[in-house]
């Protein structure tokens, strides 16, 4: 694939996945004000999206409800991480934490993108980003600090999400010319500074960091290969606008 | 949304317990109320007035969070980017609704967690009208219309109480409601005006809805026990029977208009009374289902429940000592 659909499409369906999954928060959430949180988190990631699919378009793919709304999940180019179930609070707030920091790292350095209209979607994305990552850290520093209950949960959804967080810097064959266009800084540098990032708010918790790049990474989403939970979701998304896709909502 | 349909359960002697109020404070309270002044906190208010409000307000907190389950099932699934975002952000607002409420429950004594813990067990209730279920998306569109619509005719009477913190939180929710008005209008237009396939969506939940929208603001003023002294109070600002003709004034021609039809021959207004003629509802279904045994009590209370029970660790983690409140990023 050429190499700017290549990075955009990894990056709107990162954005799609999640803002969906946030989504399902909705009445769910161990107190209101994180109801509200995660519906904002989500309504943003929704609309980061779309601005990454209006890209996408205006280099001459789908519609962005198409691509969104029709398209299966060996289709789909986000991580696997995104696509597992909200599960419990413990488990979305890891994910909302590792995810939110390594988004917020790369689209600041999308901000300088060879590929000026991604660059100006960057800088306009990373100051609500900014917000993502506070409230995480905020987050998991009171968790992480709290009760011993509270503690183990946290450490234990962080042990079992730490690799497939890992999958979020899996490279494509488009990496090298992604790099050597100054397109993007490229997946290890990110990495790099993904992880010295959440190791600095990890430090202030109680919680354990086991080393992080001995794991091995969940990999595959970036080529198509997904977990179960993927194709429900898609299904789920696109059962009333499969209903008649000629139709106009 | 929500508040109303949730008043209809007073107390049958609303008069017990004044015999033991000071007669010149009350006096004094009621001559506040008569002037408009608007009843804060600190002041003195009388104990049947303190808990009526708690009760009232506690109910409509609780119905903006119910009302957030049958809409917010359709967040997941609703079609298009567009409706996608605005349906989120519809529903969002009402949990934020509801967090106004509590907060201005909570100025009169009890805490969010007890309005929280009696809502799971049933022994607080919320609009009966969340009891029905949304089997299509035409449904939901339904609610953020027509629910939304009821609402605020409510709201805006309510707006004009004399507890002067729900006021404040009204006046708040009633200029969000505005936006899901026009949301629910225009989801509901559009289908309407669609494809075979969407009118027909949306004349079916139409007619599968009426019947719960004809009792959402209760039962008709001549069933209704005596309300005389919470009218007095400006605690109800408007009766049962105010709020449904004057809903049925403003939306039934405007349903009408988009080509749908209502399942009730017997709707018309009669223009010498200015009052809408209608089949009387089934009281005693509503009675039924308020009471617990509709088609989605269980369903709603169980999400709630789980709701509770699984985040509780995070609760009691945000009141170790180590700890302070967090303001949330909403
Ligand atoms: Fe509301
Ligand atoms: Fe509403
Ligand atoms: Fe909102």
């Amino acid at each position: 694939m050429n190499p700017t659909l290549d990075l955009l499409y990894r990056l709107a369906d990162d954005q799609l996945i999640l803002g969906h999954r946030n989504s399902e928060w909705n009445g769910l959430g161990p107190i209101l004000e994180e109801d509200i949180a995660f519906s904002s988190m989500a309504q943003d990631k929704l609309g980061h999206s779309l601005q990454l699919y209006s890209l996408l378009r205006a280099l001459g793919e789908a519609e962005p409800d198409t691509v969104a709304f029709t398209r299966n999940a060996p289709q789909f180019h986000c991580c696997q991480l995104v696509e597992l179930p909200i599960g419990e609070y413990d488990f979305s707030l890891t994910r909302h934490f590792l995810f939110d920091h390594a988004e917020l790292l790369r689209f600041e350095a999308l901000a300088t993108s060879s590929y000026e209209p991604l660059a100006q979607v960057a800088r306009k994305l990373r100051g609500e980003l900014k917000y993502h990552a506070l409230h995480a850290n905020t987050w998991m520093k009171r968790l992480g600090t709290a009760t011993d209950e509270a503690i183990e949960r946290m450490q234990r959804s962080l042990d079992f999400t730490l690799p497939y967080a890992l999958g979020i810097f899996e490279k494509t064959d488009a990496e090298a010319e992604i790099i050597s266009s100054g397109l993007f800084v490229g997946e290890d540098e990110l990495r790099g500074r993904w992880l010295e990032s959440i190791s600095k708010v990890l430090a202030q918790t109680a919680l354990e960091v086991p080393d992080v790049l001995a794991l091995t990474p969940v990999m595959g989403g970036r080529y198509g290969q997904h977990t179960e939970h993927l194709q429900p979701l898609l299904d789920e998304m696109a059962e009333v606008f499969r209903l008649d896709p000629t139709a106009d909502w | 949304m929500y508040g109303s349909a949730s008043t209809h359960d007073l107390p049958t002697t609303a008069l017990t317990g004044l015999e033991n109020e000071d007669p010149i404070l009350l006096a004094e309270f009621e001559a506040r109320i008569n002037r408009g002044e608007k009843i804060e906190p600190g002041d003195w208010m009388p104990a049947l007035y303190r808990k009526q409000l708690t009760r009232m307000i506690e109910q409509h907190a609780h119905s903006e969070i119910i009302g957030s389950l049958p809409e917010g099932t359709w967040i997941t699934r609703a079609p298009g980017f567009r409706r996608k975002m605005a349906q989120m952000a519809k529903v969002q607002d009402e949990v934020g609704h509801a967090q106004l409420l509590y907060s201005a429950a909570e100025t009169l004594g009890k805490t969010r967690e007890e309005m929280l813990t009696d809502l799971i067990n049933g022994k607080s209730k919320y609009s009966n009208v969340f009891n029905y279920p949304t089997p299509t998306w035409a449904d939901s569109n339904v609610i953020s219309w027509l629910i939304d619509a009821g609402a605020i005719v409510n709201q805006l009477a309510n707006a004009k109480g004399s507890y002067g913190p729900y006021c404040r939180a009204l006046d708040r929710i009633c200029a969000e409601e505005a936006f899901h008005l026009k949301y629910g209008h225009d989801a509901v237009v559009h289908l309407a005006t669609g494809t075979p396939i969407q009118r027909k969506m949306m004349q079916e939940a139409l007619n599968r809805w009426w019947p719960a929208i004809m009792t959402f603001f209760g039962p008709s003023d001549k069933m209704s026990v005596h309300t005389e002294i919470l009218m007095r109070w400006k605690v109800k600002m408007a009766s049962n029977d105010e709020c449904r003709n004057q809903f049925l004034d403003m939306y039934v021609p405007k349903i009408w208009e988009i080509g749908l039809t209502l399942p009730d021959a017997n709707l018309r207004k009669n223009e010498e009374t200015g009052q809408w003629e209608f089949t009387e509802p089934d009281w005693e279904d509503f009675k039924r289902v308020i009471n617990g045994d509709g088609p989605c009590n269980a369903e709603r209370i169980a999400v709630r429940r789980a709701a509770e029970e699984n985040g509780a660790w995070v609760r009691r983690a945000l009141l170790t000592p180590k700890t302070q409140y967090v303001r949330p990023l909403a």
